[in-house]
């Protein structure tokens, strides 16, 4: 009956077809990878410009004084006192005063010293010692950070530089002018200087180079190759006679930096006395925000953000879940149920700054609760994320077999045991993973926050709902849109930690999934 | 009756009827044919009926296999399962018939051929209504007319008079000659055959109304003549 | 008529086929339903026999489930159904408002088609009617009702050794004894099975007839199903449902070898359509 002629197997057209649709089929998972390959494309150059950025946040350089607390400047401090900032603070000043005297009879010298290190960045320790007056009378030795223009100088961010190793050469001073000769040994520093476009000669707009040796660096302004002249900054001329002599070159001129070349020649000085050291950035943690980057830290907006969190969970996690276990198990399904599900599904889709509003005009206006509240933040971001919890819930609900409630009735159970017995344990990691995802957009959401007042400087870890605080992201925004340099890799690192917050999150609904999904 | 969705299960219930029908035709035929060779002493004619008995006995044993393979198969219900019950009834009944008609033939062999001419048309006489009964009920159940069948049950009691008038003409020749003994004894065994046979179309005729109507016929409610 | 068991729409033909000596444990009369404008059963009036297996057959979407849920309310449980007609039980209505369908249904017991055990363990599915219903005094009451419910539903010697595993572990046809176990441990008088071994391998579905047979010994036991050989099996009595009607009703062999309605012939033989 079967002629092989005609048999599918050997069928010229048959064959033909059957290879269009496996090419189909081939093409068409083609398409999907590639649509993969995009995304993860996408999310990984995401992921790599933020670490990238962030990763210079990740440390700072520090600079160590021994600060001697002595009772006639500290005694007498009770513990509900002010910090002594000030007074802490003269001790740095001086210290490197006397460290670089020079500044001595300056005032800008003085100035442009002192700005290594900024003065609240003394203000954990003054809290330290009025905490612990037990400190008083004792010499303490200190980690300071250094001003943020000098770290990122040092990290290279801020001022392109290279060294270029000169060795031993002869030095003599007149006048505060240094001379150094050797015979032929600025050739390779000349060679280096024209190779990055720069003329000694006009100084001002080609940038710097500086000799630095020991602790003690001259700034260059004529360069032959065999004989180097130019004034001493810092240091002296026994350090040029005893120490080999490096090449700093700093490309970019110094009107054109936020250092200047003394600090920089400073900044050496310290950290040729090993006083200089990177560590990790803990503080960017631990500190709250602060007008100076190298100070500022994300604590308080880290609690703001918890604080928040907590407002919104208690509120839109019960109130989304009886809802939808009311609309889901209870309501009849009629004309009023299904208008009112079809606003909760038209809610999700409104934007979340709709919401700011919301709650600017009714929680701030008519109820007049403080502004930049985290109790404020809580409930306009639970308003914002009940249709989330609600839809997630009630999909969660719709998956429970009805089987189940079936099971459940037929036993005798009422509608209520059957529910609360049987349908919401088989229905509680789904609505659970709702939750949680609603609370993930509610930590990453932005603008109603900043609506209500949330976006205001907060320098004091919130102690309640009702305290001024901000929020991550909200941080994130503030410190994006500050104009100094140090603040990118700070805002970067915030991102980081916002990121590990969700990841965080997802892991828990991974793992509640994982723990309580039952199969039926 | 409209047919089965399963159409093989309609064939095979047609096949059955129509093995029973072809069965009951041959037997049929045996009982006629052995009453023929009875009177006109046809001795070639007998042995022919004896040796149709083990063709009849094949056939019962073909529809019994059909039988047990489709309740095996189809779990006949309702209608199915009556028309199967009654084959297989139907198809034993027959068989037996069948034997009768085959002794009708062996008890011709022994004949005195001189036997009186009289006693052979008696019995001869005796195989229409017989016969006609048989086929009146195979008719019933190839049509499924269950008044017919019922018709067949209602009338066995005119073979028994038959039968009684018979018994009595045999015992009046014997008596008159005792030289027929011998073969009125055949003679009355023959007689009483054609009564059994019969008897086996009222069972047949029972079974083919509870096929049809799924009903018994109560013994009780027999009209007695 | 109310205490004899009449045949529904075969009575007028005046042959009653011999009445089980048993009472009537539930009396329907005029039953109606309708699913919004939809009428789904016309006019259904069945007596059911205590102590027998009632077996419904019919083809799909003849009524035959729904007539059943009728019976504990569980069409109450879904929007837009209506039922009117009375179904008297113990000389109550059990549609009228002041029967609590909860209570109803720890009286009328029901299984599923898909065996549908809570994912909870075997002990917890059967305790939890007897917990909601207050039927046990204290913990060893409750292991009781638990092993003799089991007992009966022919499954303690096969899970009584792993009385704390998921219920949803048992094959499917353990997992339909103790669903039966769970109904039966509510002390029901009646239980309502609707298509109990559609889901199950045929010895599965045998050691669940064989169940069904010995329950019928304290139960009333109502049961829905496609096979028409699993109606013959199990059942003294046979209901025939066609388009929402009940179009014959009559012992179960009486339906199975001579039925009266030639719709009921038809589909019994297998001629539908």
């Amino acid at each position: 009956m079967s002629d092989p002629a005609v048999s599918p197997f050997a069928n010229e057209r048959a064959l033909k077809r059957l290879r269009r649709r496996r090419a189909a089929d081939r093409r068409f998972k083609w398409y999907g990878r590639l649509a993969i390959g995009f995304a993860l494309a996408a999310l990984t150059l995401l992921l790599a410009s933020i670490t990238t950025q962030a990763m210079s946040a990740a440390t700072y350089h520090v600079v160590s004084f021994d600060l001697d607390l002595d009772k006639e400047t500290f005694g007498g401090l009770k513990t509900d006192d002010p910090p002594p900032v000030d007074k802490v603070y003269g001790l740095v000043r001086a210290d490197l005063l006397a460290q670089f005297p020079e500044t001595a009879r300056n005032p800008v010298l003085r100035h442009e010293l002192s700005a290594l290190v900024t003065r609240l960045a003394v203000l954990p320790v003054a809290r330290e010692i009025v905490r612990n007056p037990r400190e008083i009378g004792m010499t303490r030795q200190v980690q300071l950070p250094l001003s943020d223009d000098l770290d990122l100088y040092l990290k290279g961010a801020n001022a392109r530089h290279l060294t270029v190793p000169i060795g031993r050469v002869g030095a003599e001073e007149t006048n505060g002018v240094l001379t150094l000769t050797g015979e032929g040994a600025f050739k390779r520093l000349i060679a280096a200087a024209s190779l990055e476009g720069m003329q000694i000669q006009d100084a001002r707009s080609t940038g710097s180079i500086l000799m630095t040796a020991g602790q003690s660096t001259l700034k260059l302004s004529t360069l032959d190759p065999s004989r180097i002249k130019g004034p001493l900054l810092t240091g002296s001329l026994q350090d040029f006679r005893t120490h080999p002599v490096r090449a700093r070159l700093i490309t970019s001129p110094e009107s054109e930096r936020t250092v200047t070349d003394r600090q920089i020649a400073w900044l050496l000085a310290l950290k040729a006395e090993g006083r200089v050291s990177r560590v990790p950035h803990w503080s960017l943690l631990t500190h709250t925000d602060s007008t100076q980057p190298e100070l500022a830290g994300t604590l308080a907006a880290i609690v703001g953000s918890l604080l928040t969190l907590l407002v919104t969970a208690s509120l839109a996690i019960p109130i989304g879940i009886l809802a939808s276990i009311y609309l889901e198990e209870f309501a009849p399904r009629n004309r009023v149920t299904g208008l009112i599900e079809v606003n909760i599904n038209n809610l999700a889709a409104v934007p979340s700054i709709v919401f700011g509003l919301l709650g600017a005009a009714v929680f701030l206006g008519a109820f007049g609760l403080p502004r930049s509240a985290p109790v404020v933040g809580g409930l306009v971001l639970a308003l914002l994320i009940l249709p989330v919890v609600i839809i997630a819930s009630r999909a969660a609900l719709k998956a429970v077999p009805q089987s189940i409630r079936d099971a459940a009735l037929a036993v005798g159970a009422s509608r209520m045991q059957t529910v609360f017995h049987h349908v919401m344990p088989l229905a509680a990691p789904g609505m659970l993973t709702g939750a949680i995802l609603g609370m993930a957009r509610a930590l990453g959401e932005t603008a109603p926050l900043l609506l209500i007042g949330m976006v205001a400087f907060v320098a004091e870890v919130p102690n309640g709902p009702t305290d001024e605080a901000t929020a991550l992201p909200v941080l994130i925004y503030s410190w994006a849109t500050q104009a100094e340099r140090a603040w990118e890799p700070m805002t970067g690192a915030v991102i980081l930690i916002l990121l590990v917050f969700l990841i965080a999150m997802n892991g828990v609904v991974v793992f509640l999934r994982r723990k309580f999904e039952r199969r039926w | 009756m409209s047919d089965h969705i399963v159409s093989a299960f309609t064939e095979e219930l047609e096949r059955l009827s129509a093995d029973i029908l072809r069965m009951g035709g041959i037997v049929e035929e045996m009982i006629v044919d052995s009453c023929r060779a009875v009177l006109h002493n046809d001795l070639e004619l007998a042995a022919d009926v004896i040796e149709r008995d083990p063709q009849v006995d094949r056939m019962e044993a073909e529809v019994e296999r059909q039988i047990v393979s489709l309740i095996a198969r189809r779990q006949p219900m309702a209608h199915d399962l009556r028309s199967v019950f009654a084959a297989l009834k139907v198809s034993g009944e027959l068989e037996r018939i069948g034997d009768l008609s085959k002794n009708i033939g062996k008890r011709a062999l022994n004949l005195d051929a001189a036997v009186f001419p009289a006693m052979r048309s008696g019995v001869a006489r005796m195989a229409g209504p017989v016969s006609r009964q048989l086929h009146q009920v195979l008719n019933a159940y190839a049509s499924g007319n269950a008044a017919e069948a019922k018709a067949v049950w209602e009338t066995d009691d005119e073979i028994d008079q038959h039968y009684n008038a018979l018994f009595r003409e045999m015992l009046t020749y014997m008596i008159e000659d005792p030289r027929s003994i011998s073969d009125g004894a055949h003679m009355l065994f023959m007689a009483k055959n054609l009564e059994r046979i019969g008897d086996h179309c009222t069972n047949i005729a029972e079974f083919v109304f509870f096929q049809i109507t799924g009903e018994n016929l109560v013994q009780q409610d027999r009209p007695k003549l | 008529m109310d205490d004899t068991l009449g045949n529904g729409t075969t009575m007028e033909k005046g042959v009653l086929p011999d009445a089980p000596e048993t009472s009537v444990r539930m009396s329907c009369r005029n039953i109606n339903v309708f699913y919004g404008e939809k009428q789904a059963i016309y006019d259904v009036s069945l007596q059911i026999a205590d102590r027998s297996v009632t077996a419904l057959i019919g083809p799909s979407g003849c009524g035959k489930s729904t007539f059943l849920r009728c019976l504990n309310r569980m069409n109450d449980t879904i929007e837009g159904c209506r039922v009117e007609g009375e179904i008297m039980m113990e000389g109550k209505d059990i549609n009228s408002p002041v029967i609590d369908p909860v209570l109803l249904r720890s009286r009328v017991g029901m299984v599923f088609q898909k065996p549908n055990p809570f994912p909870k363990s075997i002990y917890e599915n059967i305790a939890y009617g007897p917990r909601i219903h207050g039927l046990a005094q204290g913990r060893e009451d409750m292991d009781e009702i638990v092993e003799k419910s089991l007992r009966r539903a022919g499954l303690w010697e096969e899970v009584k050794d792993r009385l704390n595993l998921a219920g949803t572990s048992l094959s499917g046809g353990q997992q339909q004894r103790l669903c039966i176990a769970r109904a039966i441990a509510v002390r029901p008088e009646v239980i309502l099975m609707d298509e109990p071994c559609s889901a199950l391998d045929p010895i599965a579905t045998a050691r669940i007839e064989e169940l069904i047979d010995d329950l019928r010994k304290r139960y009333c036991i109502i049961i829905v199903t496609h096979s028409m050989q699993q109606a013959a099996r199990v059942s003294q009595r046979t209901a025939f449902f066609h388009l929402g009607a009940l179009v014959e009703v009559g012992d179960t062999d009486q339906i199975f070898t001579s039925p009266r309605d030639r719709r009921t012939e038809d589909y019994i033989t297998g001629r539908f359509g």
